[in-house]
């Protein structure tokens, strides 16, 4: 296991070295900068500005800034030595280009939060919705209920989120106003979004646990239970679902990952201010440093979570050796 | 047999933790919701598109951060909300001198910061002087440059940049006397604008020797954010909400009805529309899409006022045929801008006579251009030596154009209805080109376009701010097109002092920038406001800015006495006080996200 860690901690640092750099070159590689606009800023006013940011600077001197983790500018180590460490491996992400008035750890910190804690929550509401629904399903393959569980796992499947967050809204908020239509701040108001965004992961994670609970359930151990006289409820949750479970394991790493970028457009629709808005606007403003710090966090969650599925993945089949990986 | 025994373990294990897990996080996810601060709504709450980049008055450029600015600072001058006319605020008074180069404001006795100390005129020469600092990087800094000693401090070598030097002089406490190098005769105007508002030294200065390079974000932060305006900052959330306080300090604070103002970062105009609906906002700012302007404009809470902003395209005059001025005169004339206005956008704007919105600002009533004609066009393209539907042949054919746009459902749909009557009158064919915002304007800086969307916004009513993008040196310019008798024209109404003058001035370089065309007018903008009918003070106006300090919560007798004087004949809306709800839903508007809105059009599109 030890030996599994340490070898994913030197991919991680390789992956993350790459999406810093690949974001790095496309984002200096997109046409415009952070300070063009329709009304164009006087040619002095421009200089000031990308000096301070440093983007008067040669490429590999800002690339070797944005990295760290020494701080090049006039305070850093080369400079007075006020502030040696700087960039992104002294976990400093800089100031953000486009809000002048905070720093891009100060947006995060502000907004990741928000965006882990329904991410959790739709994750969590994902496993319990669609493992329920798939358990009931694969109780009595071809039953009403199986058939009705399908057909909604189907229709989760291929409604996309905004639909499903519209309709949320016009029931929930509109017609039966039990729920506020939009915002932040009490448990209330994340509801509604948690559930726009989890009913098209937990469709298909009933889908996944009904296949493979009917996969084991033709296996011969089963047959064993069954023989020694266990009732239908105890195979399904004591004996099948184990083995059943590890596609739904193995899909949580691409789900959180989903779930994560799914969350841009339902932090929209639901005025919620986490990390997704961040993701999709700081590109398209040419806000380097927020971009910069949004995508490294989006990769080191998305890595991170895929590291927590494997290893659960072999604590659930232990015939798995993690060792043996690659 | 070890391992089917190993096995049993780990499984229980696994199935305790992973349940624990799920559990906790769902615990902890509700218990950090819950944290969340839990406010009372604010007694007016409003939302002008997504999140205010800047509160620094200096660094801040867009309309949604004036909104903000303007309601926790307070400059010399205030613009009335309903005349747009510069009035006092921070000064009571004021003189000029008749060469119109010294102006001596007198500041009010009881004008206070929100801690309690008097604003004096020496804080207004040290903010102006900071905005004037190059490494400030302001924007509208160069707005400045008409004061002695200015322009020379902002672009000269560091090493003699002297303040002292500046034409600003704090003559005592309260009277701050501005010497001009240039004659500015809209100089009143010009200070209404939020850059030009006094900012806090002693604070500032504090923060600066606290944190020699985090000062600059930490400034704003409503723990250190001093201000002299109606509000002052109490709490700020990155991308969520604004909330502003009444200050007790404000010289005026009798006259300030709203306690506390909310307002709010959202990005997409269907969630303001619902926040709308359902009573929590009171006021949302924002061009409506346009499956949704046929409903809302029925309503009498739906406010269309002419807006100071024109919609044009920008005519790359160096590549030809572009080059001709029959080509321009050609494709402007065969233009039925009524059928955009009328069709496309329907919220009330109206088709261009002119590059000056709405034709008339303040005195200002611009030339007209020629009136659309398809025979007309025809012939001019004619006789540019092009084939045209009705020359039968003769002719060179024309080069396909290029519609430049950036991405957006409302430019691509006028884009389409302009290519189609070039199309029918013209016989020519224009492709559409969109791209993203910043790649659009990259292109469009770089010249690499034929025609491309632009749009232009007045800080104040004011042709010259409409006709100076067009001179030859303006960074604004952007299409090659060069007039030196245009240039003349407007240095001279920028320095005379007569209105009439300056008037005759601006129409005579307007009529000039009409027979040119290096852009080609389409439509003067209105703004778009839903209000809650039950809001008093909002006075609607060509920049819509409704002052937030005059703002107040009508009774049911004013609220109907303002209904029977309203005759527009609109559908009653419902109007709640604030914190009931309008609980109106219109099942079609909320669809609108999941009709493919979702995408989010961002408030304020089309000021883009």
């Amino acid at each position: 296991m030890l030996r599994f860690l340490a070898r994913r901690a030197a991919w991680f640092a390789l992956t993350t070295w790459v999406v810093i750099t690949l974001a790095f070159v496309l984002l200096r590689a997109a046409p415009g900068g952070p300070f063009s606009n329709e009304r164009k800023l006087h040619p002095s006013v421009e200089a000031a500005l990308r000096e301070q940011y440093h983007l008067d600077w040669p490429l590999w001197k800002q690339y070797l800034q944005t990295l760290g983790p020494l701080n090049l500018d006039e305070r850093g180590w080369l400079g007075d030595g006020a502030e040696p460490f700087g960039g992104l491996l002294a976990g400093d992400f800089g100031p953000s280009m486009q809000h002048r008035d905070v720093s891009v750890n100060d947006v995060l910190a502000s907004s990741l939060p928000i965006s882990i804690t329904l991410g959790s929550l739709a994750l969590a509401l994902a496993l319990v919705l669609g493992l329920s629904a798939g358990v009931a399903s694969a109780h009595s393959p071809g039953s009403k209920l199986d058939q009705l569980v399908r057909a909604l796992a189907t229709s989760g499947l291929v409604l996309p989120n905004f639909v499903l967050a519209s309709l949320l809204v016009l029931v929930f908020a509109f017609w039966i106003p039990v729920l506020p239509v939009a915002g932040f701040g009490t448990p209330r108001h994340l509801v509604l979004p948690s559930i726009a965004l989890a009913l098209p992961f937990a469709a298909y994670i009933a889908r996944l646990s009904r296949a493979g609970l009917l996969e084991t359930l033709s296996k011969d151990y089963i047959r064993t239970a069954r023989a020694k006289g266990a009732s239908r409820a105890r195979i399904l949750w004591r004996h099948a679902l184990r083995g059943a479970l590890a596609p739904v394991v193995s899909y949580l790493g691409p789900a959180a990952a989903g779930v994560l970028t799914g969350s841009l457009v339902i932090e929209r629709i639901f005025a919620i201010p986490g990390a997704g808005t961040h993701f999709i606007a700081s590109a398209l403003n040419r806000d380097y440093t927020l971009a910069m710090g949004v995508t490294v966090v989006y990769a080191v969650l998305v890595f991170g979570f895929n590291t927590l599925v494997d290893v659960a993945y072999t604590l659930l089949d232990p015939r798995l050796d993690l060792e043996q990986e690659a | 047999m070890p391992r089917p025994m190993m096995a049993h373990a780990p499984a229980v294990w696994i199935r305790r933790t992973l349940a624990a897990l799920l559990v906790a996080l769902v615990v902890g996810a509700v218990l950090a919701s819950a944290l969340g601060t839990r406010r009372e709504r604010a007694d007016f709450v409003f939302t002008g598109g997504g999140e205010v980049r800047s509160l620094d008055p200096h660094a801040a450029t867009g309309i949604p951060e004036g909104r903000v600015i303007r309601a926790l600072f307070e400059g010399l001058v205030v613009r009335d909300p309903q005349t747009l006319a510069p009035t006092p605020g921070c000064a009571e008074s004021w003189e000029i001198s008749p060469d119109g180069r010294t102006y001596t404001f007198r500041l009010r006795a009881d004008a206070r910061w929100s801690n309690g100390e008097p604003v004096t005129a020496a804080d207004f020469v040290w903010s102006w002087t900071r905005l004037l600092e190059p490494r400030t990087g302001a924007e509208y800094a160069a707005q400045l440059w008409c004061v002695e000693g200015a322009r020379e401090f902002a672009t000269g070598a560091d090493s003699a940049r002297d303040p002292t030097r500046l034409g600003l002089r704090a003559l005592d406490e309260r009277t701050l006397e501005v010497r001009l190098a240039e004659v500015q005769p809209r100089l009143l105007d010009v200070l209404c604008f939020y850059a030009f508002v006094p900012l806090h030294r002693a604070s500032i200065e504090a923060l600066q020797k606290r944190h020699p390079t985090r000062w600059s974000t930490l400034w704003t932060r409503p723990e250190h954010l001093v201000s002299n305006g109606a509000y002052y900052l109490a709490e700020r959330r990155i991308h969520e909400r604004i909330r502003l306080a009444k200050s007790p300090h404000y010289w005026d604070a009798d006259g300030v009805a709203m306690r506390t103002v909310d307002v709010l970062a959202l990005e997409s105009w269907s969630s303001a529309l619902n926040l709308y609906l359902s009573g929590e906002i009171d006021w949302v700012d924002g061009a409506i899409p346009a499956n949704l302007v046929g409903q809302l404009t029925q309503r009498e809470d739906f406010r269309a006022t002419p807006y100071l902003g024109v919609y044009f395209y920008r005519v790359n005059t160096t590549r030809p045929p572009l080059d001709d001025v029959r080509v321009r005169q050609a494709l402007s004339r065969a233009l039925q801008r009524a059928e955009i206005t009328n069709k496309v956008l329907k919220a009330g704007q109206m088709p261009s006579h002119s590059f000056t919105a709405w034709s008339r600002v303040g005195s200002y009533t611009a030339p007209a251009m020629a009136p659309a004609d398809a025979v007309a066009a025809a012939s001019l393209l004619a006789a540019a030596g092009f084939a045209t539907p009705a020359s039968k042949g003769v002719g060179k054919p024309f080069p396909k154009l290029e519609l430049h746009f950036n991405s957006s459902e409302t430019h691509r749909a006028i884009a389409e209805v302009v290519a189609h009557q070039w199309k029918r009158t013209l016989g020519l064919d224009a492709k559409l080109r969109n791209q993203e915002w910043k790649a659009f304007l990259s292109a469009q800086s770089s010249l690499d376009y034929d025609l491309s969307r632009s749009s232009w916004i007045a800080d104040y009513a004011d042709p010259g701010n409409f006709l100076e993008i067009w001179t030859s040196d303006s960074p604004n310019n952007r299409t090659g097109w060069k007039n030196a008798r245009y240039d003349e024209l407007i240095a001279r109404a920028r320095g005379t002092l007569n209105e009439v003058q300056r008037n005759a001035l601006s129409r005579e370089a307007e009529q000039i920038l009409l027979s040119e065309l290096p852009c080609i007018p389409i439509y003067s903008y209105v703004s778009q406001n839903l209000v809650n009918p039950r809001l008093g003070g909002f006075d609607d106006n060509a920049l819509n800015e409704p002052s937030l300090a005059r703002l107040y919560w009508r009774d049911g007798a004013e609220l109907e006495a303002a209904r029977k004087a309203d005759t527009r004949g609109k559908k009653r809306a419902p109007a709640p006080g604030p914190n009931q709800g309008l609980r109106s839903p219109r099942v079609d508007a909320l669809l609108y996200e999941a009709s493919g809105g979702a995408q989010g059009r961002p408030l304020n599109e089309d000021e883009r």
